[in-house]
């Protein structure tokens, strides 16, 4: 295995489309590691792109929105106080992978690239309509956070192609978002059922809303059904009972040691209700 | 396969070395180094027993390549006792029998440190959080907690 370390977008591109065999993006490492150690990848190339200038800074956008680079870990998201205001969803999505240790290293890019349906940090990303910034070798585009994952292990990045950084829309007034998760304990493990919501009020009604659920399809599923059984109404236990009707209905889980089927799709419609009455009290503010 | 030179600090002192590509941060420690207090239990980000801090950040060191070390300052428990003299820390371990057979210790020793220089005054919650992820297959726990709450409260008085 070749190790590089580059110094910009294009020399990592550059890099990357020369080379032969597998190659591997290097950021936290926490899961590109762990394959590496375990045999399941054995890369060729591994292009670390920590040495690029500007990739571990979060950075407001001149419209009030966030650009978050590829190589922030966890930890600094969390302790970015203006980010946490802004968007609480998606920091504490990321805040849920692993230990300490863990989120010194893990990324908000590494997650989302390394395609777990179960991924923590995608589904707040997604409610939040977030944008990755993706690098390639005809040059720069935007895609949609939910058009990256396109199944277990597998993206819709294309060879040579890396995510230079997240973009999370300007907040506004009156939003607000949660994600929560199901595991069987209180910390150190991989969602079985995971639900980000992001709301935005007009006094008591929400006006605007996203429902987006993880680890149980293939990808992070968007709900748009269930998000416009919401607008126009202030979340009333009616409503909440339609909301968690159309996220199980929605599910396309598998039963693994994690969790049933069926159990996925209770799960859902509970975590589902819950978020957004998280998300309704934060937008409340 | 091409070796890469590497030049860090480790505990403070320059140190410089080769390296395969694919060798961790906790091989190069343990093999190219001598450092063998960090230990490995699983190799996978799991159990903590090779917590290192580098540039002040806890890391496990089996998730890091020996190759990303350059120019970084590298904390090992090597590090945590001044000469002969122990860190309040191990003394607190010591007085209260929070270890057994002693894997755990030295990733849970660089991870409590790491904590009270960023929380003097940690609660039980938080330090429970905090060694989330140091995994301890004999104590049960409650007394390295308590080690370090006792040592946080003296550190504290002491100052
Ligand atoms: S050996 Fe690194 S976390 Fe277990
Ligand atoms: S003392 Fe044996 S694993 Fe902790």
């Amino acid at each position: 295995m070749r190790y590089h370390r580059p110094e910009t977008f294009e020399e990592a591109v550059r890099l990357a489309a020369g080379a032969p065999g597998v190659t591997r993006f290097l950021l936290g490492g926490t899961d590109v590691l762990v394959q590496l150690r375990s045999g399941m990848v054995t890369p060729d190339v591994m292009i670390d792109l920590k040495g690029i200038p500007g990739i571990s800074k979060v950075m407001r956008t001149e419209d009030g929105g966030w650009c978050i680079g590829a190589a922030v870990p966890g930890s600094k998201l969390g302790a970015n106080a203006d980010l946490v205001a802004d968007w609480p969803g998606v920091v504490e999505g990321i805040e849920l992978v692993g230990s300490t240790q863990i989120q010194s290293r893990a990324t908000l890019t590494g997650n989302l690239c390394n395609a777990s349906p179960a991924a923590d940090g995608v589904p707040g990303l997604v409610a939040a309509s977030a944008t990755a910034t993706v690098v390639g070798p005809h040059g720069s585009r935007i895609a949609r956070v939910e058009d990256i994952p396109t199944g277990p292990g597998s993206t819709s990045l294309e060879p040579g192609e890396v995510i230079s950084g997240i973009n999370l829309p300007r907040r506004g007034e009156n939003g607000g978002d949660a994600y929560l998760r199901f595991i069987p304990r209180s910390e150190m493990d991989i969602a079985v059922v995971g639900c980000a919501v992001n709301l935005r009020l007009d006094g008591d009604a929400v006006v605007e809303a996203r429902v987006v659920l993880g680890a149980v399809a293939p990808t992070v599923l968007v709900l748009p059904d269930a998000a416009e059984l919401l607008v126009g109404t202030a979340l009333g236990e009616g409503e909440l009972e339609k909301l968690a009707a159309a996220a199980s209905a929605a599910c396309k889980p598998i039963s693994d040691k994690r969790g049933t089927i069926e159990f996925r799709t209770e799960v859902a419609g509970v975590l589902a209700k819950r978020a957004a009455k998280i998300a309704y009290s934060r937008a409340k503010g | 396969m091409s070796r890469i030179h590497v030049t860090a600090r480790v505990n403070g002192d320059k140190v410089e070395f080769l390296c395969d590509p694919r060798e961790t941060l906790l091989d190069v420690l343990r093999d190219n180094l001598g450092l063998t207090g960090t230990k490995e239990g699983c190799g996978t980000g799991d159990c903590g027993a090779c917590s290192v801090t580098v540039d002040g950040r806890l890391i496990c060191s089996c998730l890091m390549l020996g190759a990303e070390a350059e120019g970084k300052e590298i904390g090992t428990v090597e590090g945590i006792a001044n000469g002969e003299e122990l860190h309040p820390l191990q003394v607190k371990f010591i007085e209260h029998a929070a270890l057994q057979c002693g894997i755990c210790t030295p990733g849970i020793l660089v991870a409590a440190k790491n904590l009270l220089e960023h929380n003097p005054a940690p609660s039980e919650t938080e330090v429970r959080y905090w060694l989330a992820g140091n995994l301890c297959r004999c104590t049960g726990y409650d007394k390295i907690i308590r080690a370090v709450l006792d040592t946080a409260a003296e550190i504290r008085a002491a100052n």
